[in-house]
C-alpha cells in the first residue's frame, strides 16, 4: 500500500507541536506524546529514523531546528514518506523564500495547513510542484493590501494543470528575452588511505537549470557521455568527432524528462518547468580527475608533542584556480599549543572541532603549498588509549572544472513560435566528502 | 515574503474562549478570519477549542477560500467530538460540492470524507457520485481518494451505492492523475477486503503501464505498487513488463526507483533466460547505488532493502562493495547497515580491502560501531575459509591495541572461529590469555572459559587459569557459571590429576548445593552422575566432536525473504518482518483493557529465524518481532504451564558446549494458583502489565508478582518500592526478576517483612507500590492489603483462653457485620477453608436451625482476633461478629473472611 502517512507533525527541538495534521483515523491524536517520551527524551534520538512504538511506526527527519514526524499504523511505503518530507520541505522553502525553521513555520502556519491539505490526501502524496501550486494557493503577503476583493478566483485552468500531463509547467508564459542557464555542479567524494591509495572515489553531479522561456518549449540536451554519443553516431551513421567521452554510472532525471525516450534513444528531451530546477543527477566512478592530492605526515613525538606536515598539490590546469580551500587536520583533544608555518594561506587551531584549520582563499593550479606545525599536548595520566585519528577533511570549489570531464555539447530549444534563445553554461566542482586518512 | 502568523499564538489571556467567541461573531470579515486563525493556532498547540464549534461553523459560508479552508480544518479535528453539531455543516458542504469553482467542489468532497460522523457520511454519497463523474479531472482525482475514505468508514455503503464500479471505470480515465489515484484507492480497498474487488488483468496492466509514462512521480509509485501484485503468465510477459518498467530506474524520486526495483525483482523470478537476468541485474545496480547519495534517512531505507536484495541476487552489487564503505560522518544507523552489507558482499576477491576497512572502523569512537566492526571480522573469517588466517591476524593486531571492549569483542569472535576451524589456530591462545584479567563482560568471559576448557590439554596452566575464575563462581552470571562448569569437567576429563579433581569437587558443590539456578543445578547433576558411573562415557559425551558452524547470522529464510521482497520500500522491508507482525487490524492505537480476554497463552508472534540472529543482530529498529496485539499470557492458567516448557533449554546441546549463548531464564519455582489481580494494566503501563497479590506460604509473607511484557523491547533492571503503610509492609530483599523479553512474562515471589515503614495516621488497607525498570519510567499502582496474608499460623487458642479473652475485652470492641452473599453449604468444608487461611476452629453451638461457630486467629504481629460466625446451612447470608483489641482491623477482617468463604 503506497500510503505514506497517517499523521504528520512538526515539532520544535523541545517537542512542542508546531503543526499537526491527521490524515487518517488509524492513529490516535496523542501519538506525538509517544514520540516525545520514547524517542525525543531518550538516547534513541538519532539512532534510527524508523521506529516502532506500540502499534504505530514513526519516521522522523530533522530539518534545521524542526523535527518532521510521520506516524503510520499500516505497512506504509517508507521511501515514499521520506521523499514526501524532502519534497514538502523544498516546497515550503520556495513559499517562504528560503528558510525553513521554527520561526518560519509559526509565521506561516495557515499557509502550511493549506498546503498540507493540498499535497497529501488520505496519506497519498499529490502534486508537490511549487510552480503549479503557486497558481492557486497564494500567500496573503503577495496580495496588495489595497485590493478590496481577495483574488479567490483561481487562475483559469489551474485544476487542469495540476492534473495535466505536463504537471510542472503552466501555459501562456511570455518572456521578452528567452534565456537558459545551465549549471553543472559536481561534488567529488574521496576516501584515501594514509598511504595515498584511493579507497573510494566518485563524483556526484547535478545539472541545475534556470529557464526563462516563453510558451511550451521542447528542449534537448547533449552531453559528451559515451552511450549517448554512440547511439547518436549509430542513428546518424557517421563517426563521432574525436574528443574525450565519459561513462556515466547512473543518471536520474527530473520528472519532466521523458524516460522512455531516454531509454530507447539515449537523448535527454523535456519540457522544462519555469524558473529554477534540478534537471538531472549523475554519478561517475571511473576516470575521475581528482583536483587535489594531500600528502600528510603526522608524527607523535613522545606523549606531549606532535609534528604535522601536510602538502597539498593542485593537479588541475595552471590557468585555473580553486576558491575557498579549507583543510581541516584533526589533532588530539588535549592539544595545548600549536605553532605553524605555511607557504600559502593562513592556519589556526580551532579547539571546538579539535582541528588545525588551514584556509587558502585562492589556490592556483599546479602548485603545492605546505603546512608544517608543531603541536604540544597536555600530558594526561589517564590517557592510555591511543588517539584515534579522524581523517583530514577538505573543502574547495574549482570553477570551470569538472572532475568527471563532463561537457555540455548542445542544448536545443524548439518552440512553435520559433524564437531565439541564449544559453549560458557554467561548470563548478566542489568537495563532497573529501577525506584523507592519516 | 513570509507571513506573520505567529501573532495568533500569542493570546493566552484569561477568558480567551469568550473573547474568541465574540470575535468569531464579529460583523467584520477580517476580524472573523483572524479569530478563526487564532482558533486553529490554539488547536495546534493542543488547547481544547471544541466549545467554539457552532461559532466556527457559522463562518463556513464565506466567499473567502482561505477562511473556508481553515473552517474545514477545524471541522476535521472536532466533528467527531460534536457529531450532533457537525450536521450544521452539511448544507454548506452539499452546496459547495456544486460550486462552479472546481477547487471548491473538490475541497468539499475531500473534507467531507475526512469527517467520520455517520450522519455526514449519509449526505456524502450524492455529492460523491456526482464528483466521480465531474468534468474536471481535479475533482475526479479527489473523489477517487474519497471512495477509499468512505470505504474505511462504511464499506457496505460503498458497495451498495456502486462506487466501486465507478472507481474501476476511472482506471480508463484520460487523465493520468485520476488513474493513479483510482488505482491507489482500489488497491487499498482490496487490501482491506477479503472479496476480490480489484484484480489486475492483462488489460488493466497494459492501460496502467501506459499511464505510467504520463503521471506524476507519486502516481507512478501508486501504479507500480499496485502492479507488483500482478502475476505474469509466462516468461515472455514478464520480460515485456520489465522492459516497460526499467526506464523508471532513472527517476529522481527514490520511491519510484524502489518500487520499480520491486516490480523487476518479482518478474525476474519468472524469467528463464540467463542473459536477460544478467542484463537486468546490471541495470539495477547503478540506481541502487545512487540511492546512497540521498538524505541519510532515505539511505537507511535503501540499505535495509539492499540487504534483502543481495540475499536473493548477490550478483547485483558484487562489484560495488566500495560504495558501502562508511564515511566518517555517516550517521550511526547508516554505518551499521553498511557494515552488514559489507559482510554479505565480502568475498575472496575483495577481503583484503574489506579487512582494512574493518580495522579502520575498529579504532573509531562509537563503541557499538567498533564492536560490530570487530564482529564483522569474525563473521568474514567464518564465511571465507581462505581468508580466515588474515582475519585472525587483524583480530590479533586489534587485541594488541588493548582497548578493553575491542579485546572482549575479539575474544568472542575468536571462540566462533575456533568452532568453525577446530585445531587450526590454537597457537594464538597464549596471546588471548594475556588479556584474561581485563575481561569483565559475561559473554567475553564465557567465551574465554570455553576456549580454555576446549583446549585444556594444550594450555599448560589451564588449571590455574580456570581456578582464577572459580574464586568468584557464586557471583558470576549464569552464562559464565554454566561455561565454568563445563570447562572444568572438560579439564578434568583431559587431565585427571589432583588439581582438577579438587576443582571439580568445588565446582560441582557450588553448582548443586549453593545455587538456585535449576539449569546450572541440573547440568551439574548430569555431569556428576556421568562422572561417577562411567568416566569413559562422560568423555564420549562431553568431549564429543562438535558439528561445524557456519555464518548464517542475519540470513533470512527463503519464504520470508520472498515476502519481504514483495514489500520492498515499505515498512516491512525496513523491519525485515512480514507486515502482519506489526500491523494490526485494530483501528485504534490504544490498548484496550479487555486484552485479558484473549483465550490462551500461546505465542503467535513472529520471532527471528535463527538463534544466532539474536546473538549478533544489527540495530533492528525494534528488537522484537511480536505483534503488540499478540495474545498475552494469561496469568495463572497459562503462564504457569506454558512458560517452563517454552524455556526448556537444549540441555544436550548445552552439555557439549554447543550453545553458550542461550541462557535460560531463571525461573524460580513457579507458583500456581488463582490468577493474580491485574494492578497495572498494560494500557497504563505502556505495554508492561503487572499483576500482584500478597500471599502467605510456610509462615512467610510474599508478594506474588507477575510481569507481562507487551512492549516491543526487553525489560530489565526491575526494582520495587513500597510506600509507608499501615502494616509497615516492605520488601525483605531486592526484587529478582530476570530480563523479560517482549511478549513473555516472568513470575516472582518477593519476600516481605512487616513493621518496617509504618505510616502514621488512620489505618488503611491501601498499599502503594512503585516499580521501575531500566527501560521505562517509574510505575505507581495501588494494591489492597488482604488480611489473609497477615494471619499467622500460630493463631489457634485453647477454649479456656478464648473464653477469657472474650470476656476481658469490652463489648465496645465487638463489631458485627452481615455478609449476605455468602452461603455455608457444609460446616466442615467451611471450617477447612478457614483453617487453611489460619482461622482456627474453637467451638460450635446450635441455636435453633442456626450454626454458631467460634474461631480464633492472630495477626503476624500478635493481635488476637476472636470470631463468631452465625449461619444457616444452605441459606445465603451469614452474620459475622468479631472481638478485637483495635477496631481498625475489623473492616479488613470482614473483607478477608468474605473472600475466603466465597472461595
Amino acid at each position: 500500500m503506497p500510503v505514506a502517512a497517517s499523521a504528520v507533525y512538526f515539532l520544535n527541538l523541545r517537542g512542542d507541536v508546531l503543526i499537526n495534521r491527521l490524515y487518517r483515523d488509524d492513529v490516535g491524536g496523542n501519538m506525538v506524546d509517544a514520540f516525545r517520551t520514547h524517542i525525543m527524551q531518550t538516547k534513541e534520538l538519532g539512532t534510527c529514523p524508523v521506529r516502532q512504538i506500540g502499534g504505530c511506526s514513526f519516521f522522523y527527519m530533522r530539518i534545521s531546528n524542526v523535527y518532521i514526524v510521520i506516524v503510520v499504523s499500516s505497512n506504509a511505503n517508507v521511501a515514499c514518506a521520506f521523499k514526501f518530507v524532502v519534497e514538502a520541505v523544498a516546497l515550503f522553502k520556495s513559499y517562504f523564500g528560503g528558510a525553513f525553521d521554527e520561526d518560519a513555520i509559526r509565521n506561516n502556519f495557515v499557509l502550511i495547513y493549506e498546503l498540507l491539505d493540498e499535497i497529501m490526501d488520505f496519506g497519498y502524496p499529490q502534486n508537490l510542484s511549487p510552480e503549479i501550486l503557486k497558481l492557486y494557493i497564494t500567500q496573503e503577503g503577495v496580495r496588495s493590501p489595497f485590493s478590496s476583493k481577495p483574488t479567490d478566483k483561481p487562475v483559469p485552468n489551474a485544476t487542469l494543470q495540476v492534473t495535466g500531463a505536463v504537471g510542472w509547467r503552466r501555459e501562456g508564459l511570455v518572456y521578452k528575452k528567452n534565456e537558459v542557464f545551465l549549471d553543472i555542479v559536481e561534488s567529488v567524494n574521496l576516501l584515501m588511505s594514509s598511504k595515498g591509495s584511493v579507497l573510494r572515489c566518485d563524483v556526484t553531479g547535478k545539472i541545475l537549470m534556470k529557464c526563462f522561456l516563453s510558451g511550451m518549449p521542447d528542449l534537448k540536451l547533449g552531453l559528451n557521455d559515451k552511450i549517448g554519443l554512440e547511439k547518436e553516431s549509430q542513428l546518424k551513421s557517421r563517426p563521432t568527432k574525436s574528443g574525450k567521452t565519459i561513462e556515466l554510472d547512473d543518471v536520474t532525471f527530473h520528472q519532466c524528462v521523458n524516460l522512455t525516450r531516454f531509454n530507447s534513444e539515449k537523448t535527454v528531451s523535456f519540457v522544462p518547468p519555469d524558473g529554477e530546477f534540478e534537471l538531472m543527477k549523475y554519478r561517475i566512478t571511473e576516470g575521475v580527475n581528482l583536483p587535489f592530492r594531500v600528502l600528510p605526515t603526522i608524527k607523535e613525538l613522545g606523549r606531549t608533542r606532535m609534528e604535522v606536515n601536510v602538502k597539498v598539490k593542485s593537479v588541475f590546469g595552471a590557468k585555473m584556480f580553486a576558491l575557498g580551500v579549507v583543510i581541516k587536520i584533526p589533532v588530539p583533544k588535549q592539544t595545548a599549543k600549536t605553532s605553524f608555518q605555511v607557504t600559502s594561506g593562513r592556519a589556526k587551531y580551532n579547539a571546538s572541532i579539535d582541528c588545525l584549520v588551514w584556509k587558502i582563499r585562492k589556490f592556483p593550479g599546479q602548485t603545492e603549498p605546505t603546512l608544517s606545525a608543531e603541536v604540544e599536548l597536555i600530558s594526561t595520566i589517564a590517557e592510555k588509549k591511543s588517539w584515534t585519528r579522524p581523517p583530514i577533511q577538505m573543502e574547495f570549489q574549482v570553477p570551470m572544472f569538472t572532475a568527471s570531464g563532463l561537457r555540455v555539447r548542445f542544448l536545443k530549444v524548439w518552440e512553435k513560435s520559433g524564437y531565439n534563445t541564449v544559453e549560458w553554461v557554467r561548470y563548478i566542482t566542489k568537495a563532497g566528502s573529501y577525506e584523507i586518512r592519516c | 515574503m513570509s507571513g506573520h502568523d505567529s501573532k495568533y499564538f500569542s493570546t493566552t489571556k484569561k477568558g480567551e474562549i469568550p473573547e474568541l467567541k465574540d470575535e468569531l461573531n464579529s460583523q467584520y470579515k477580517d476580524k472573523r478570519k483572524d479569530a478563526v486563525k487564532k482558533v486553529i493556532a490554539a488547536m495546534t498547540v493542543g488547547k481544547d477549542v471544541s466549545s467554539l464549534f457552532t461559532d466556527v461553523v457559522n463562518c463556513m459560508q464565506t466567499e473567502n477560500l482561505e477562511l473556508k479552508k481553515l473552517v474545514y480544518l477545524y471541522l476535521i479535528n472536532y466533528a467527531k467530538s460534536q457529531p450532533d453539531l457537525a450536521i450544521l455543516a452539511v448544507n454548506t458542504f452539499v452546496k459547495d460540492s456544486q460550486d462552479p469553482n472546481p477547487l471548491i467542489r473538490a475541497l468539499a468532497v475531500r473534507t467531507m470524507g475526512c469527517i467520520r460522523v455517520d450522519k455526514i457520511t449519509e449526505y456524502l454519497c450524492d455529492p460523491l457520485q456526482k464528483c466521480l463523474k465531474d468534468d474536471d479531472p481535479y475533482v475526479r482525482k479527489t473523489a477517487s481518494i474519497c471512495v477509499a475514505k468512505l470505504y474505511d468508514i462504511n464499506a457496505e455503503l460503498v458497495e451498495d451505492r456502486g462506487f466501486l464500479d465507478t472507481l474501476k471505470d476511472l482506471i480508463s480515465d484520460n487523465n493520468p492523475m485520476v488513474v493513479a489515484n483510482a488505482v491507489a484507492a482500489l488497491a487499498e480497498i482490496q487490501e482491506n477486503s477479503t472479496r476480490p474487488i480489484f484484480e489486475i488483468t492483462s488489460n488493466t496492466l497494459a492501460k496502467l503501464l501506459t499511464a505510467l509514462n504520463e503521471c506524476t512521480e507519486w502516481g507512478q509509485v501508486f501504479i507500480l505498487d499496485a502492479l507488483s501484485k500482478y502475476k505474469a503468465a509466462d516468461a515472455r510477459e514478464a520480460e515485456n513488463i520489465v522492459e516497460r518498467v526499467t526506464p523508471r530506474l532513472q527517476h529522481a524520486n527514490c520511491a519510484v526507483v524502489l518500487s520499480a526495483v520491486k516490480m523487476i525483482l518479482l518478474q525476474m523470478e519468472l524469467i528463464t533466460s540467463t542473459d536477460v537476468v544478467r542484463n537486468l541485474c546490471k541495470k539495477m545496480a547503478p540506481p541502487l547505488v545512487t540511492l546512497l547519495s540521498a538524505e541519510p534517512e532515505i539511505q537507511y531505507v535503501a540499505l535495509r532493502n539492499i540487504n534483502l536484495i543481495v540475499q536473493r541476487r548477490p550478483t547485483i552489487l558484487a562489484h560495488e562493495i566500495k560504495v558501502f564503505f562508511c564515511k566518517y560522518n555517516d550517521p550511526i544507523y547508516v554505518k551499521m547497515e553498511k557494515l552488514e552489507i559489507m559482510i554479505k558482499l565480502a568475498s575472496d576477491r575483495n577481503i583484503d580491502q574489506v579487512l582494512l576497512e574493518f580495522k579502520e572502523y575498529a579504532t573509531e569512537v562509537d563503541v557499538d560501531f567498533v564492536r560490530k566492526a570487530v564482529r564483522a571480522i569474525g563473521r568474514c573469517a567464518i564465511k571465507l575459509e581462505r581468508a580466515a588466517e588474515r582475519c585472525i591476524s587483524v583480530l590479533l593486531e586489534l587485541i594488541k591495541i588493548k582497548v578493553n571492549y575491542v579485546v572482549q569483542e575479539a575474544i568472542i569472535v575468536i571462540k566462533d572461529i575456533f568452532r568453525r576451524y577446530p585445531n587450526t589456530y590454537e597457537s594464538i591462545i597464549a596471546t588471548l590469555c594475556e588479556s584474561l584479567d581485563t575481561l569483565d563482560e559475561p559473554e567475553a568471559k564465557a567465551s574465554m572459559i570455553w576456549i580454555i576448557g576446549e583446549y585444556a590439554e594444550r594450555i599448560d596452566n589451564a588449571d590455574e587459569l580456570l581456578e582464577s575464575f572459580l574464586e568468584s563462581f557464586p557471583e558470576e552470571p549464569a552464562s559464565v557459571q554454566l561455561q565454568l562448569l563445563t570447562a572444568t569437567v572438560k579439564l578434568f576429563l583431559k587431565k585427571p590429576t589432583e588439581g582438577p579433581q579438587q576443582m571439580i569437587q568445588v565446582v560441582l558443590n557450588n553448582a548443586t548445593v549453593e545455587t538456585d539456578n535449576p539449569d546450572l543445578r541440573d547440568r551439574a547433576y548430569i555431569y556428576w552422575r556421568l562422572l561417577s558411573t562411567d568416566p569413559e562415557a562422560a568423555k564420549d559425551v562431553v568431549l564429543a566432536e562438535k558439528p561445524v558452524i557456519s555464518d548464517d547470522s542475519n540470513q533470512i529464510d527463503s519464504t520470508l525473504l520472498d515476502e519481504l521482497l514483495a514489500n520492498i520500500a515499505t515498512l516491512s522491508s525496513v523491519y525485515h518482518k512480514p507486515p502482519e507482525a506489526f500491523v494490526s487490524r485494530v483501528k485504534t492505537a490504544i490498548q484496550r483493557p479487555d486484552d485479558e480476554e484473549y483465550p490462551d497463552g500461546s505465542e503467535t508472534g513472529y520471532s527471528e529465524t535463527s538463534s544466532h540472529a539474536a546473538e549478533s543482530s544489527g540495530p533492528a529498529p525494534t528488537s522484537s518481532g511480536t505483534s503488540p496485539y499478540a495474545p498475552t499470557k494469561q496469568p495463572g492458567q497459562a503462564a504457569g504451564v506454558a512458560a517452563p516448557a517454552a524455556q526448556m533449554p537444549d540441555l544436550l546441546g548445552d552439555l557439549i558446549g554447543l550453545d553458550n549463548s542461550l541462557v535460560p531464564v531463571d525461573q524460580p519455582a513457579t507458583p500456581t494458583g488463582p490468577p493474580l489481580p491485574v494492578l497495572l494494566p498494560a494500557s497504563s503501563g505502556e505495554g508492561l502489565q503487572i499483576s500482584a497479590q500478597l500471599t502467605r506460604r510456610d509462615g512467610q509473607i510474599f508478594y506474588s508478582m507477575l510481569f507481562e511484557n507487551n512492549t516491543q523491547m526487553a525489560l530489565d533492571g526491575f526494582m520495587i518500592q513500597f510506600n509507608k503503610n499501615t502494616f509497615g509492609l516492605a520488601a525483605a530483599g531486592p526484587l529478582q526478576v530476570p530480563q523479560i523479553q517482549p511478549g513473555t512474562s516472568a513470575r516472582t515471589l518477593l519476600p516481605m517483612v512487616l513493621s518496617q515503614n509504618v505510616s502514621p495516621g488512620p489505618p488503611s488497607s491501601v498499599l502503594q507500590v512503585a516499580v521501575k525498570n531500566n527501560q521505562q519510567r517509574v510505575w505507581y499502582f495501588n494494591d489492597k492489603v488482604s488480611l489473609l496474608a497477615l494471619l499467622s499460623e500460630d493463631g489457634r487458642m485453647e477454649r479456656a483462653d478464648f473464653l477469657e479473652k472474650w470476656k476481658s475485652l469490652p463489648d465496645s470492641n465487638e463489631v458485627t457485620k452481615d455478609l449476605p452473599g455468602v452461603v455455608v453449604n457444609s460446616v466442615e468444608a467451611t471450617l477447612d477453608r478457614l483453617a487453611a487461611s489460619n482461622m482456627f476452629f474453637i467451638a460450635k453451638r446450635r441455636h435453633a436451625n442456626q450454626e454458631v461457630l467460634y474461631l480464633s486467629a492472630k495477626t503476624s504481629w500478635g493481635i488476637p482476633l476472636l470470631i463468631e460466625l452465625t449461619a444457616i446451612v444452605g441459606i445465603p447470608g451469614i452474620k459475622c461478629a468479631i472481638k478485637i483489641p483495635n477496631l481498625e482491623l475489623a473492616p479488613l477482617f470482614f473483607e478477608a473472611t468474605e473472600a475466603v468463604l466465597k472461595g
